[in-house]
């Protein structure tokens, strides 16, 4: 394994502890939501490490489909959310 | 000493990513975290970069890091009156109530408890025998007849052709989840003089960048997600300079807008099944234009979903649609 693999993979992990640790003990919602968009880019480094294959190779273009489609899926859940949660602060402040 | 440069650039920008991630999530301000978030986005669109990786690099920049960045920016309310509110939307200049230590500690073991497994797990499999090639030569010895000399639009719009199909099927959802919400936040302010004039500028600029992301896509780093997402940036600084019609048509032509991208993914599927071939099994001959096809509706849908996403629900009554009216009082803009 290369050494840039190994390091990225090892940050990726640490992404994923340090988003999923957020989103964990974090009670504003715009916080958990970047936590998740956090712990979303940990799990693309990862991918995106495995299909590095070196400076002269090509790498593997089939993680890095992947991560296109995670990246806009992660938007689109952001926005999602972000839009419930507007709905909530409405909802609530009208008490 | 090659390697040596690049182990200190590694380094370097993932010190600084992780700084940032952390940083962002440690931060009581909603509106640092936000910018915070967005240069965490930004630095590790250069890490796709360094790791080979053009098509996510340009992805992460416009949509991880910009369209992100720009959603969450636009969600940050001015503290409410009640605390209720606040509470809610996670004000910061109420007093969060924290968890108890014990529970922290707990949380934060098993945060690094998951990291760890994760670690152990990917040394386990690739620490003895490099990760396995076949999907990518798989894609190398058929790309000739995918149509696309890229080999990330071709595993995306013709191996994977059905992930591609499936994910604008779940921007439609999420964006019919938007427009359920409830109206679209209120127009901005007009822009002064100077903004207007970068509106003028980057406006055509941004759409022009679009096309050519588009049709480069086929054989250069691009494609159809990224050319999307630009102009998707293009309708929210519209948006932020003023303007209330930001290029979305109107009502009447909306919805059909945004279903465009399935719609026609899914059409030249049953064609091709009508064909006689399997679903989504574009003839070689083909592939290139129906790829080109898909990718044009899949731009618009995109950007259209991305848009409304912005503005945060339905687009306010078609009385609206027009160019705000000046005020007589204003001096005219440029």
């Amino acid at each position: 394994m290369l050494t840039a693999q190994w390091l990225y993979s090892l940050s990726g992990c640490v992404l994923l502890a340090i988003g999923l640790r957020a989103a964990w003990l974090h009670t504003g919602l715009l916080h958990r939501i970047i936590a998740l968009n956090v712990m979303g880019s940990g799990v693309f480094m990862i991918l995106i490490a495995i299909a590095y294959r070196g400076p002269g190779t090509a790498p593997d273009p089939v993680p890095h489909a992947l991560v296109l489609t995670g990246i806009v899926v992660a938007v689109s859940a952001t926005a999602l959310a972000l839009a419930l949660a507007r709905r909530l602060t409405a909802e609530h402040s009208d008490e | 000493m090659n390697t040596l440069a690049f182990l200190i650039i590694d380094i370097l920008l993932l010190i600084a990513i992780l700084g940032l991630a952390w940083a962002a999530l440690a931060s009581r301000d909603e509106r640092r975290s936000t910018i915070l978030f967005m240069a965490f986005g930004l630095l590790l669109a250069i890490a796709w970069g360094r790791l080979m990786a053009p098509d996510v690099a340009l992805a992460e920049a416009a949509i991880g890091a910009g369209l992100s960045g720009a959603l969450l920016l636009a969600a940050i309310r001015i503290p409410g009156p009640s605390p209720t509110a606040a509470e809610v939307s996670g004000d910061s200049t109420v007093a969060q109530p924290k968890a108890q230590p014990a529970l922290r500690g707990v949380i934060t073991v098993a945060s690094l408890a998951l990291a760890g497994s994760l670690i152990w797990a990917l040394s386990d499999a690739f620490l003895d025998n490099p990760p396995n090639d076949a999907l990518a030569q798989a894609v190398f010895a058929n790309i000739e007849t995918s149509g696309v000399s890229n080999p990330v639009t071709a595993v995306l719009l013709n191996f994977r052709a059905y992930d591609t199909l499936l994910e604008l099927a779940v921007l439609l959802t999420a964006v019919l989840g938007i427009l359920a919400m409830g109206q679209a936040r209120p127009v901005y302010a007009h822009a002064g003089i100077i903004f207007n004039s970068l509106v003028h500028w980057m406006v055509p600029l941004l759409i022009l960048t679009a096309g050519y992301l588009l049709w480069v896509g086929a054989h250069a780093p691009g494609g159809a997600f990224q050319a999307g997402a630009t102009l998707a940036a293009a309708g929210v600084m519209l948006r932020l300079a003023g303007r209330d019609r930001i290029g979305l048509p109107g009502p009447a032509l909306l919805r059909p807008a945004i279903a465009v991208g399935v719609g026609v993914f899914l059409l030249v599927g049953l064609i091709m099944l009508a064909l006689g071939r399997p679903f989504l099994g574009y003839p070689p001959a083909w592939a290139g234009t129906l790829i080109l096809i898909i990718e044009s509706a899949a731009m618009l849908a995109i950007a259209a979903t991305l848009l409304l996403a912005f503005l945060g629900g339905e687009p306010r009554s078609a009385a609206s649609f027009s160019m705000t009216a000046p005020n007589p009082a204003e001096k005219p803009q440029c």
